[in-house]
């Protein structure tokens, strides 16, 4: 086995933060990406999960370089071992790196979705589109269906479809598993797989934790904005005791299957951040020092954390 | 000073814009009809210290005309636009919540109206009923409220299919109350622009047809008229009454024109964002 | 009190396809329903008909063996999946909860609604707390029966579980019957009581 691939992406304390007019004429910064650190190597399947509203699809959009206009992006993102710039973005994108979008909107409503899926690729790639919409379980009528016409769970295999069929190096994947069936999910989660074992890289942005690691490699949690632990999937199916952060085990333990436990408390709203730790307010074992000072980023275990308790 | 972000500047501007806008509306207005009064002596002569516009074939002061004419032209705009706009809103909800049959009928309408060139349409409309200010009026008002109509019609179809829509009446709310408290909040930046754009218009076509004869009477201090008078003149050197009138009817156009971008950008939730 | 759906059969349009056909389902007061099938398999649909915001084309919907009524306060509310799309994105959430009746502070705290947001706009909330708002307006209708499409889909799980909390409390403070729509079989069993499978047509026991 080899040493140590170098990551395909690498991301260093990446912030984003949009200003919004709050009530009126007045101005708010709205921080919400803050610190963020992720290495996704050639291979895997990085999933990364958390609480809804935690910045995870601005994640996606942050690495295609396609974030709103009022977004101030700050930190480092480095491709390859290059650093990736907004020109550079704007060469990957659909090549390179590839997106299955979240939701149906993104698709042409006025076209059927063969030929969306086929792109503006020449010539049209009709039997590699054709066997991978019979491999996610979509019947052959599809292809002349028009995106009005599909359900929920059939609309997202289309969109998954779209990202299989180039033959980009990364796949970022948001939200693909929503209104599929287990079954579906499963399969369509086996396609990602299948790629990642061909090399690929593929991110897997998911709130369903269980099926992540299932099929991921290593799983990223994510908690207002920032990833509190990125940890192999393993240490999710040992348990919480494999974990390293309070939250991670939080969400463990509210699996339905693992008891549907739950942590009182929300996740702290964008325009009004803690100052210490971002996770302080609901943590069990919140100290003074939590409170005051961001943890930085250490290696526990064979994973990452963001905790003071794991010093 | 803190720095002023783009959409305080664009209500701050808007602001001033119809600050200008009520100043040489209430300028025109205050001027009695006893100072626009002729004498001979002082007929024809170009523009000066004493008559800036210089003064008319009549030796009528253009200055004072031209305000008093401005002065018109915001009245009769602005109350036949807002006629139309209420028009439109009430014609496209209800063609948007009314039966099929309605809704038929008011589109078979709008294609109708809108198939006929405007400036005959109101010629015709305000010929039928007695020229004069009323006439131009209701031959404004019933022109232009079909663009705006059929907008409203499409968003109100579009809201009515929202899901919060739909909670409300299993809520037991009725119809009414959907539509003030859903629906009609959503439709105001709409109203207010398609109200600025018909303003517009409205501006526009009173001058024309003031001009061609159709409109007001020949003694009215209407930029329509003053423009048509300088057409027989105009040969004999008289430049100064065409053109300063016409510039300020295009000036008060394009002061409405950028009012209407600025509350368009106050309005709009996507340039909301800097 | 019992809801039931008597072989009702539903499409959108008289030349596509039956997207419901013949169904036969029954829900008793205190009871909660897992229905689970597969995505197009018309869980949506059925969601709308039991609520109905649908009408089915044959057989009917009754609750306690009439017709739900067509004005007025619905004694069978909706919860959707997706919150956003639900409330009123001009609103203070003050307003929406407004919507459905007077509410007390206690109310609110049951819900895990914090006081301070209700002056808050929609697109300042998450989406487990537009959810928890949601719930909150469609029991304080004062519902039989509540309906709820994939509610905790787009939640993470400690919010799904704080969710769910709330709801099986007020369950057992009123006396209410639930029809819950969900691809998770773990949710199912944590929630419900009995299951119901849309692809087979035959209960699951859970």
């Amino acid at each position: 086995m080899e040493e140590k691939k170098r990551p395909l992406l690498e991301i260093r304390d990446l912030s984003v933060s949009f200003s919004m007019y709050s009530h009126g004429l007045e101005q708010r910064d709205l921080q919400v990406i803050s610190d963020l650190h992720l290495k996704v190597f050639p291979g895997e399947i990085v999933a990364v999960a958390g609480s809804s509203g935690s910045g995870k699809s601005l994640l996606a959009s942050a690495i295609l370089g396609i974030l709103p206009e009022n977004a101030q992006v700050q930190g480092e993102m480095y491709y390859e071992g290059e650093k990736l710039d907004h020109d550079r973005q704007e060469r990957l994108r659909g090549t390179e790196i590839a997106l299955v979008p979240q939701s149906v909107a993104y698709l042409d409503p006025l076209m059927k979705v063969g030929r969306q899926a086929d792109g503006h690729r020449k010539p049209r790639p009709i039997a590699k589109r054709k066997n991978l919409f019979r491999r996610l379980g979509l019947p052959d009528r599809t292809e002349r269906l028009y995106p009005f016409q599909l359900s929920g769970g059939m609309a997202r295999r289309v969109l998954v479809s779209t990202a299989l069929i180039t033959d980009a190096k990364l796949i970022i994947a948001d939200e693909p598993t929503p209104g599929m069936s287990l079954k579906e999910a499963l399969a369509a989660l086996r396609m990602f797989r299948e790629m990642a074992d061909t090399g690929k890289a593929v991110i897997l942005i998911t709130h369903d934790i269980d099926l992540a690691f299932e099929f991921a490699d290593r799983i990223a949690v994510f908690y207002a904005g920032t990833t509190v632990e990125t940890a192999p999937a393993s240490d999710f199916k040992a348990g919480p005791d494999a974990l390293r952060h309070p939250y991670s085990k939080a969400l463990w333990s509210a699996l339905p299957q693992n008891g549907f436990h739950l942590i009182e408390g929300v996740q702290p709203y964008a325009g009004n951040l803690p100052k210490g730790c971002l996770f302080a307010p609901r943590c069990p074992y919140c100290t003074e020092k939590c409170k005051e000072t961001l943890p930085p980023v250490r290696e526990v275990r064979g994973g990452e954390v963001r905790c003071w308790r794991e010093a | 000073m803190k720095r002023l972000n783009y959409r305080t500047k664009a209500v701050i501007l808007a602001a001033a814009l119809i600050v200008i806008l009520v100043f040489l509306y209430a300028l025109g207005s205050l001027i009695p009809e006893s100072a626009v009064a002729g004498s001979f002596l002082e007929a024809g002569q170009p523009p000066s210290r004493k008559h800036l516009f210089g003064t008319d074939s009549l030796g009528r002061d253009l200055f004072l005309r031209t305000l008093k004419g401005m002065s018109l032209s915001l009245t009769v705009g602005f109350s036949a636009s807002m006629i139309s706009a209420v028009i439109a809103v009430v014609v496209g909800v209800i063609a948007a919540t009314g039966s099929k049959r309605a809704d038929a009928v008011i589109n078979w309408v709008i294609d109708l109206v809108m198939s006929v060139p405007h400036t005959i349409l109101v010629i015709l409309i305000s010929f039928a009923m007695g020229r004069g200010l009323k006439g131009l009026l209701i031959g404004i008002a019933a022109t232009h409220w079909c663009s705006l109509a059929r907008l409203i019609r499409g968003e109100v179809l579009q809201l009515r299919s929202q899901q919060y829509a739909a909670v409300s009446r299993k809520l037991g709310k009725s119809s009414g109350w959907i539509l003030i408290h859903h629906l009609l909040p959503h439709l105001l930046p709409q109203f207010l622009i398609g109200l600025i754009l018909m303003l517009l218009h409205a501006i526009l076509h009173e001058a024309a047809i003031s001009f061609l004869g159709f409109g007001l009477p020949p003694e009215q201090s209407a930029i329509g008229i003053i423009l048509s008078e300088s057409m027989r003149y105009l040969s004999a050197g008289m430049w100064w009454s065409a053109m300063l009138p016409g510039l300020s009817l295009v000036l008060i156009v394009l002061l409405v024109d950028r009012l209407g971008e600025r509350l368009r950008t106050v309005l709009d939730p996507y340039s909301a964002q800097e | 009190m019992k809801l039931e759906a008597k072989k009702v059969s539903f499409r959108y349009d008289r030349k596509r396809p039956w997207v419901l056909e013949n169904l036969e389902l029954s829900v008793n007061e205190g009871e909660r329903l897992a229905l689970l099938a597969p995505s197009g398999y018309g869980k949506t649909t059925l969601a709308m008909l039991l609520a109905g915001y649908l009408r089915p084309q044959e057989g009917e919907i009754l609750l306690d063996g009439k017709p739900l009524p067509q004005k007025g306060v619905c004694p069978v509310q909706l919860i959707y999946q997706h919150p956003e799309k639900a409330i009123n994105p001009r609103w203070r959430l003050r307003k929406v909860l407004e919507e459905a009746g007077a509410f007390s502070e206690e109310t609110l705290s049951s819900f895990g609604i914090e006081p301070d947001w209700l002056s808050r706009f929609p697109r300042e909330l998450s989406g487990g707390e537009l959810q928890r708002f949601c719930v909150a307006r469609a029991l304080l209708s004062g519902p039989k029966f509540l309906i709820c499409d994939e509610i905790s889909a787009m939640l993470d799980t400690v919010t799904q579980a704080q969710l769910w909390r709330r709801i099986l409390e007020e369950g057992e403070r009123q006396p209410l019957g639930m029809i819950v729509i969900t691809h998770n079989l773990f949710l199912a069993k944590q929630v419900c009581t009995r299951g119901y499978d849309l692809e087979k047509g035959e209960s699951i026991e859970l």
